[in-house]
């Protein structure tokens, strides 16, 4: 499982002011389920969606939360690979490399993607528009070569392709 | 009209909305089945019409709920495993895109012949715009009183909660998902005991496909044998088997299972792209052998892949061209496995990294005649090795690939490179941006 390095400074150490929506999100989590600690990869997430990402602050509030010790929510957040322990730019773009992928041309995609970009594996453009991470089978084989920009699916890839999408992302 | 059951109607618009599923006939069954038959009686409809769990191990539906204890007084959980994280795959994610009242139906349906009242579907992370279409079905039927305390006015309760995953190929596995939806790292459990006898919080549970679940509600509606005129004796039914590779009509196609895998490739998706010549098949997604172009008129059913040394597993059909590398294309799955082992067992953690390291020089040119048997090696003492199938899907794909074409692993170590790869020229270019 890959891990990434938490940037330890004082601001990200710091528990983060969570929004009402999702602490109302949180709240509603933590009733689908007959105890607490059910409720850790929820909670993550929705952490994850107002802040862009889990710093060191934010994982020991989520700890606090469920009622964990830091360590236990640590060893959750570093084992799911979807979780980013780093801040991430605006649009994160998980390019799928498995097979299916590979033999549609996922290798040449990705390293069109680095030329354009400037950018490799896990970095992020300076301007904190685009982050680029190779990703495991994203479940669109049939639409090979894919990739994910935070959430949304874009399938049947090749470099005009990209080069279009990446125009339409601010 | 795509397929006879699961497809038949996927793409009616709006069929996503209560209004339309019921139109087409849909939530008629917790009114005909709830409190007017027996939970047995329902297990043993499906018992009887033979539908085998689509995920991958292809374990009788119907047996699977029996384990169930009936005297346990503790509270009995039913799990969607939804998390259609097997390389090859992605049947489910259309399926819950477009139909997703069909899953709620079968799960209520499910979670009676147990005795549960609550189910979770556990969705694989990438998979967030599906739990937003699913979270808007359960809001419609709680409000059309199909879940909540009085299903159906029947008086039975069931309620559905989807969950989250968060990127962990391991979390498909039944015993790890488990662990995953109790708030643990998705490491897998030793099996006995198994999830029906102590599952979800030590309860009893079942855990169910995506697919098999959503065939449930047809089987109930229309009977056993009415099921069993799809199929073969012991693989009755429809399957939906996803498509991928150079084929001119990648896709997710439902056929009655015993096709041959040839018709499905040749017919069905149009056949091989143009200039491109079929190689070799894997059948079942990433973790199955992979078949030569020799045996591609093998039927699609569990017996039939079985005799051939493979499995129909999720139904995932990677099709392979004869300008592709086998060595390159299993060290691409070799690398999967490697990244997704959890890390709990020794075998498959060392295991795994040691085959892809073997297989990336073999595949540079830069492997021994040693190597060979080293791989075959490697594999052997993973396989049957740990707590769960992971290791076993690394292992098999490897061994798979050298019985088949051991002469192309041979090629490498004799002509430091490869028989034929049309991604030649991709992969040089990774190797020189890892030196």
């Amino acid at each position: 499982m890959s891990a990434h390095v938490a940037v330890m400074s004082a601001e990200s150490l710091s528990s983060p002011t969570l929004s009402a929506a999702t602490r109302a999100e949180i709240t509603r989590s933590l009733a689908c389920y007959p105890n607490r600690r059910s409720a850790i990869l929820p909670v993550l997430w929705a952490m994850q969606r107002e802040l862009g990402w889990l710093s060191p602050g934010a994982l020991r509030e989520a700890a606090r939360i469920i009622g964990l010790s830091d360590s236990e929510v640590f060893g959750i957040a570093t084992f799911y690979t979807m979780f980013n322990l780093k801040p991430v730019g605006r649009h994160h773009l998980q390019v799928c490399m498995t097979l299916s992928c590979s033999l549609m041309g996922a290798d040449r995609l990705f390293r069109h993607l680095e030329n354009k970009l400037g950018i490799g594996h896990g970095e992020t453009t300076r301007d904190g528009r685009f982050t680029l991470r190779r990703v495991e089978c994203l479940a669109a084989c049939g639409g090979a070569p894919c990739l994910q920009s935070n959430f949304d699916y874009h399938e049947n890839l090749d470099e005009r392709a990209v080069d279009r999408l990446l125009e339409t992302l601010e | 009209m795509r397929g006879p059951l699961l497809f038949a109607d996927i793409d009616t618009p709006g069929l996503p909305t209560i209004d339309v599923y019921k139109k087409g006939g849909g939530y008629a069954m917790p009114a005909a089945v709830l409190g007017k038959k027996t939970a047995d009686e329902v297990i043993e409809i499906v018992k009887l019409s033979g539908l085998r769990g689509r995920g991958g191990a292809g374990f009788p539906a119907g047996l699977k709920w029996s384990f169930v204890p009936k005297a346990s007084p503790k509270p009995r959980y039913l799990v969607c495993n939804a998390d259609e994280s097997e390389p090859g795959t992605f049947k489910d994610r259309e399926l819950m895109e477009k139909n997703p009242h069909l899953l709620i139906e079968g799960m209520i349906l499910a979670g009676y012949a147990i005795g549960s009242h609550v189910g979770y579907i556990y969705l694989r992370g990438e998979f967030d715009y599906i739990q937003r279409i699913l979270d808007r079905a359960i809001a419609e039927a709680r409000a059309a009183g199909l879940l909540g305390a009085n299903v159906a006015g029947s008086g039975y309760a069931f309620d559905i909660h989807t969950h989250l995953g968060a990127g962990a190929y391991i979390c498909g596995e039944e015993t790890a998902l488990l662990s995953s939806l109790e708030g643990y790292r998705g490491q897998p459990r030793l099996k006995p005991p198994f999830p029906a006898v102590e599952g979800l919080y030590a309860c009893p549970t079942v855990v169910n496909n995506t697919e098999t679940l959503m065939n449930v509600p047809h089987i109930l509606k229309h009977g056993a044998a009415w099921y069993r005129q799809w199929g073969t004796e012991k693989s009755p039914g429809t399957k939906i088997f996803s498509v991928s590779g150079p084929v001119v009509r990648p896709g997710n196609y439902e056929v009655a299972l015993g096709t041959p895998l040839r018709n499905l490739i040749d017919e069905t998706c149009g056949g091989m792209k143009p200039g491109f010549k079929l190689k070799a098949v894997i059948p079942g997604g990433s973790s199955v052998p992979l078949l030569p172009a020799s045996q591609a008129d093998t039927p699609l059913d569990y017996e039939s892949m079985n005799a051939v040394g493979t499995f129909l597993g999720s139904g995932g059909v990677i099709v392979i061209d004869e300008g592709t590398c086998i060595v390159d294309a299993l060290w691409n799955i070799t690398r999967f496995y490697e990244h997704e082992s959890c890390g709990k067992c020794t075998p498959c953690r060392e295991g795994t990294y040691w085959m892809s390291e073997v297989l990336e020089r073999l595949e540079h040119g830069k492997g021994k005649a040693s190597d060979i048997t080293l791989l075959a090696d490697l594999a052997d003492n993973i396989l049957g090795k740990s707590f769960c199938a992971l290791g076993d899907a690394a292992a098999m794909p490897v061994q798979g690939a050298l019985n088949h074409f051991r002469a192309e692993f041979e090629h490498h170590v004799t002509h430091h490179g490869c028989l034929a790869n049309r991604r030649r020229d991709e992969i040089a270019a990774m190797a020189g941006a890892a030196s």
